[in-house]
């Protein structure tokens, strides 16, 4: 029998069409503790304008979030509050490390700064920089929305694999950790979505 | 107050071999008392001698410094509420006897500062009224500013648990 598709309809896969949404409305949670919260708020504010990709939608509430953007260093006492407000964000939920405190703690190599956020929750986009420049946050959520097209599926199947619950750097073992070799890179994932 | 009244009133109430004075050529004021009397130092000059504001309260570590005989230098700086004078009151202090008298009683603004001192430190303040950290978590063990502290910490920055994926 013959099926014909009229005009004006798309075939697609649900896992296509769920990330599709997801991407094209990312609603930041801004987790902005240093110069690069500035940064963070010029990329919202008109000229560079991150309402083009459908991030405009900063909540301070991490109910309402999806996409947690770290801007600045964290340090010891500001880490559970950090974690604490990445566990209250419902799924599917994604995170940006902007600049290079969060993302390795930077110059500040001192006794209270964490040295990279991906040490204790997960990290989907690294932005180098200190700080970037608006343009290269949002070539990270431009990034993010390939990632999530690409991977991402409607029960979020895609945050469940072996791989994802790996650390990203070692630091299994934090007395050996200067004299141990690095880590061997994560096997690149395979594409579950599109 | 000027230097010269500010000793003669100095020798009036504490006698002459107790503290010392000097002056940097830029003008800098300095006194240096002795730890066990440091607050009624502070109430003299702060009701006699018209330094009646607290500036900051702060501390140096002199371990490992050029010629320092004593280990930590506690700082509070005064100035009278009327000009732009400065009076640097500093006392030593030596392991294990890290205790002053509080200066709250004095000075409200005290408070926080002392509490500084204390978290960075480990200088204790008696008759603090409420004498917790205030920079770093409570739970943390150390005091980060003195010299024998490693800067890198020893390894409270990483000492946290680790989110995964799916446990979120």
């Amino acid at each position: 029998m013959d099926v014909s598709v009229p005009e004006n309809v798309v075939v697609t896969r649900l896992d296509s069409l769920a990330s599709w949404c997801r991407k094209n409305s990312l609603w930041p949670m801004p987790f902005a503790t240093a110069c690069c919260g500035i940064e963070l708020m010029a990329t919202g504010a008109s000229k560079h304008d991150i309402a083009r990709f459908g991030a405009e939608v900063f909540r301070f509430s991490p109910r309402q979030c999806d996409l947690m953007i770290v801007a600045g260093r964290v340090v010891m006492k500001m880490l559970p509050v950090l974690q604490r407000i990445w566990l209250q964000m419902p799924e599917p939920k994604w995170c940006i490390s902007m600049g290079a405190c969060a993302s390795t703690g930077g110059v500040f190599d001192t006794y209270c700064v964490v040295q990279g956020i991906d040490r204790f929750i997960p990290v989907d986009m690294y932005v180098p920089g200190c700080p970037p420049r608006p343009e290269q946050l949002i070539q990270a959520v431009i990034d993010l929305q390939d990632k999530i097209q690409r991977e991402g599926t409607l029960m979020g199947s895609e945050f469940l694999t072996e791989a994802r619950q790996q650390p990203k750097r070692a630091l299994l073992d934090i007395a050996t950790a200067s004299n141990s070799p690095r880590p061997q890179p994560l096997p690149i994932l395979p594409n579950v979505g599109v | 107050m000027d230097p010269q009244a500010l000793q003669t009133a100095l020798k009036a109430r504490f006698g002459e071999v107790a503290w010392q004075y000097s002056e940097s050529p830029r003008g800098q004021r300095r006194l240096v008392v002795p730890a066990g009397q440091l607050e009624s130092y502070l109430s003299f000059l702060k009701t006699q001698c018209g330094f009646d504001l607290l500036i900051d309260v702060t501390c140096v570590d002199y371990l490992h410094y050029r010629g320092a005989r004593d280990r930590f230098g506690l700082v509070y700086i005064l100035g009278p509420s009327t000009s732009g004078e400065r009076l640097v009151v500093r006392c030593y202090l030596n392991e294990p006897d890290l205790t002053v008298r509080s200066a709250v009683p004095l000075w409200e603004g005290a408070n926080w500062l002392e509490r500084e001192v204390y978290d960075m430190f480990g200088i204790v303040f008696e008759g603090h009224p409420d004498l917790r950290r205030v920079l770093m978590p409570e739970e943390f063990a150390g005091f980060p500013l003195r010299k024998d502290y490693p800067l890198r910490g020893r390894g409270e920055r990483h000492n946290f648990e680790r989110i995964t994926r799916n446990q979120s």
